[in-house]
């Protein structure tokens, strides 16, 4: 409890700290601009931004009250994907893209490969990177010098489980993954049609963030070539775990988010969820009925000694090459996603995790509504989001997520710990010959 | 009626030219293009350009360089016929077509026999509540095959389905739907609930058209109503049976709402499962146009040969008496 309170003191200092230097730095910036640049003072600009986060226009309306001279008009998306899609439409077609756009992590190498993004290392701030953890800085760079947006959530993946179920079969909640197996094993034995989980092959942001926090990342620079590495004994050593979970039948093989899922998460035959931080809105809306009997814990772990956690989600928001006010639009993503004042918008009305560190204790105060029986909910969250490993995406991870659902769904049918590791094997070639065959430099 | 008619608006055509070929020259070639410029205009827009523009793409490739990051790393270049060699020889492509193929087996041959079934039934003298049950079987085709593979998914899933409800209480091990074996049949039942209604009203209009007398005079010559139908009624249908198989070969053919739809619900059905759902995937997950391309303009082919192919082959037995 002490530790508690020190903890929020300490955050709430560095926060109000980060926010006093984040001022002064974006007027600095202004100055800069003002007096460098032919542009005239008191010019107005105005900068188009594509999100799909819900209520975003009410957090853009704090900063447009605030900022006369530079006016954002949010312009709602349908979500990541198509989004993606119709940006990429308008780079291709030179003209009709946003100055600002909301990315997901592991889309932003393919929209830096398709030039649809601009390096805005020399706009922002210095200091900015130290407030997020290592893995997440690491998707906005590429590993580079460059910088190709300001992070602004984040999924950091904890374990989700029914306490009434653990506590009625005496078990104790699992801090490591052979633990997890015998907790699953226990559970499978008491009554048959209840799973402690299922490897779903429709989920591969899931699995990588599961790869991730056994010390995975799937692609990589070298040089200026890329390098795959899915097949990486880290890997191996989670399909083959889970692919001998689900050979044995202690673990369910069916997807997530089916109907049958939502069904067996309301009515108690799934009764724990490896899940992301966003995970009680889920729950709340497919398992009314158990409210308050769920609660979360970090992952179960593989080695105890070094706690490590992966991502699952989560997204940053870009300068597109297009913007004729890189400048002005690096001020504004800034000021969004590191301002206390604007992350606890954010918080508040779109329901994101932020993943700016400094500002996370003055923002997620109280748990969520469906977890209200755990009351250090974001304690727990926010540190083991700072152990989350780093990954780095590469420019084709749809072809590598669309590989793990059809390679997957064979292993998961099959019921073979063999056919796990063969989808492995399976998705690391289709993901290296796609490169080759684009043309990119590729190290093997 | 409807076999007299055509002829007549056939027989027409030739008087009218020959009132208009006295006023001057310019103006018979001028009128007939003016009246077929709207078509020729949305014929070449909306359909040749974009046919002749895929067609142009299937045979282009986008090339990186390095390690594709920054400006001017992306090319087009001509590639040949390498993307064709590549779809043909392509084995997940192969599989699909063999899945279509033995989909199109179970779907065509089933379809058109409950459509001429129902069509018959609905026909025969002594049926009652025509009406309701024209519209009952109908209705299904109204649902947009989305709609109707959500729902079918909803039934098959064993978790949430009243059918495996009742199974299990009765104590029987069904195995589910989504397994490797039998998820075409799952698809094919999906397209088959969709579909029978509408070939049963095209066939059913046909039957109608048969003039009842010679009803009349098999039925003096001592057939009974089962040999009426298939003497009289299915020989008479031939022609609507073969325009609703060339209908379902190509629906057949471009099968994908349904299992794209049922995808996300199951293990066993992958993104290339369907030759369409191959070009998808790589148009719009794999951002590759030039492949989805070339992998259309083979799908486009084959529809043409085999729709044509088939049609050449039933000619003489479905048209040959209109001749």
């Amino acid at each position: 409890m002490r530790l508690t309170t020190g903890f929020k003191a300490a955050a709430a200092l560095a926060a109000a700290a980060l926010l006093v230097t984040g001022c002064s730095s974006s007027d600095d910036a202004g100055t800069g601009t003002d007096g460098s640049t032919g542009k005239a003072s008191g010019e107005k600009v105005e900068l188009t931004f594509w999100t799909w986060a819900p209520n975003m226009d009410k957090v853009v309306a704090l900063w447009n009250a605030e900022n006369p001279d530079i006016q954002v008009t949010v312009n709602k998306q349908d979500g990541g994907d198509p989004a993606v899609t119709k940006l990429l439409t308008a780079i291709k077609a030179g003209s009709g893209a946003p100055d600002i756009m909301q990315a997901e992590y592991q889309k932003i190498p393919t929209l830096v490969s398709s030039d649809a993004l601009a390096d805005i290392s020399g706009e922002i701030p210095a200091d900015v990177a130290a407030g997020f953890p290592e893995g997440i800085w690491n998707a906005v760079t590429l590993g580079s010098e460059a910088v190709y947006g300001v992070p602004q959530d984040s999924g950091p993946m904890q374990f989700y489980y029914r306490a009434d179920v653990f506590e009625n079969l005496g078990i104790a909640v699992p801090t490591t993954w052979d633990e997890y197996a015998a907790a699953a094993a226990a559970i499978h034995a008491a009554d048959p049609n209840v799973y402690l989980g299922t490897f779903s092959a429709t989920d591969a942001g899931w699995f990588t963030g599961l790869a991730q926090q056994a010390g995975a990342s799937w692609w990589g620079i070298d040089g200026d070539a890329w390098t795959v590495s899915i097949d990486d004994t880290a890997t191996e050593k989670v399909a083959s775990y889970w692919g001998g979970l689900v050979e044995e039948g202690v673990i369910n093989n069916k997807p997530m988010y089916t109907p049958e899922w939502n069904a067996a998460l309301n009515n108690g035959t799934e009764v724990g969820w490896l899940s992301a931080v966003w995970a009680p809105g889920v729950l709340e809306g497919n398992a009314p009925d158990t409210q308050g009997k769920w609660k979360m814990a970090p992952m179960p772990q593989w080695d105890a000694a070094k706690p490590a956690t992966g991502n699952w989600g989560g997204s940053a928001t870009a300068v597109t090459s297009q913007s004729k006010h890189p400048a002005e639009a690096a001020e504004f993503i800034t000021w969004l996603n590191t301002s206390q004042d604007a992350v606890n918008a954010l918080v508040t009305e779109s329901g994101i995790y932020p993943a700016y560190s400094p500002a996370q204790a003055g923002a997620l105060a109280e748990p969520p509504a469906f977890f209200s029986n755990q009351p250090d909910f974001f304690e727990i969250a926010g540190e083991t989001a700072k152990t989350a490993g780093s990954f780095t995406y590469g420019p084709n991870v749809n072809v590598a997520y669309s590989a793990y659902n059809d390679e997957f769904g064979k292993a998961a049918e099959a019921k073979s710990q063999a056919k796990f590791l063969d989808a492995v094997a399976a998705m690391q070639k289709v993901t290296l010959e796609d490169l080759k065959n684009s043309g990119f430099s590729v190290k093997e | 009626m409807s076999t007299t008619h055509p002829r007549a608006v056939v027989t027409a055509p030739p008087t009218v030219p020959a009132r208009r070929r006295k006023p001057g020259l310019r103006r018979k070639s001028a009128a007939p293009w003016a009246f077929l410029a709207p078509a020729i205009v949305l014929f070449a827009l909306f359909l040749a350009l974009p046919i002749g523009y895929a067609v142009y793409l299937s045979f282009r490739a986008e090339k990186v360089s390095g390690l594709g990051l920054g400006k001017g790393t992306r090319t087009e270049v001509w590639n040949g016929f390498t993307n064709y060699v590549n779809a043909l020889s392509d084995p997940e492509f192969l599989a699909s077509v063999g899945r279509v193929a033995l989909y199109g087996l179970l779907v065509v041959p089933i379809m058109l026999g409950l459509a001429l079934l129902f069509a018959l039934l609905l026909d025969a003298r002594r049926s009652r509540a025509k009406t309701f049950s024209r519209i009952s079987i109908f209705l299904p085709y109204a649902v947009p095959a989305v709609i109707s593979s959500l729902l079918w998914g909803f039934l098959y899933l064993p978790g949430v389905s009243p059918f495996y409800y009742v199974f299990d209480k009765l104590g029987w091990e069904v195995p589910s739907l989504f397994s490797s074996n039998l998820v075409i049949f799952a698809v094919a039942n999906i397209a088959i609930w969709g579909g029978v209604g509408f070939n049963m009203v095209v066939i059913y209009t046909a039957l109608k058209a048969i003039p009842t007398e010679m009803y009349e005079a098999a039925e003096l010559d001592g057939c009974s109503q089962i040999q009426i139908a298939t003497r009289v009624k299915i020989p008479s249908v031939i022609p609507s049976i073969i325009m609703t198989c060339v209908f379902s070969m190509i629906a057949t053919l471009q099968v994908f709402a349904e299992p794209t739809t049922l995808k996300p619900l199951s293990n066993t059905i992958s993104s290339t499962w369907t030759p369409l759902m191959k070009v998808y995937r790589d148009a719009f997950v794999r951002g590759d146009l030039n492949s989805a391309a070339a992998t259309s303009v083979i799908i486009a082919l084959a529809t043409f040969v085999l729709s044509f192919g088939f049609l050449r082959l039933v000619q003489n037995r479905a048209f040959g008496q209109e001749k």
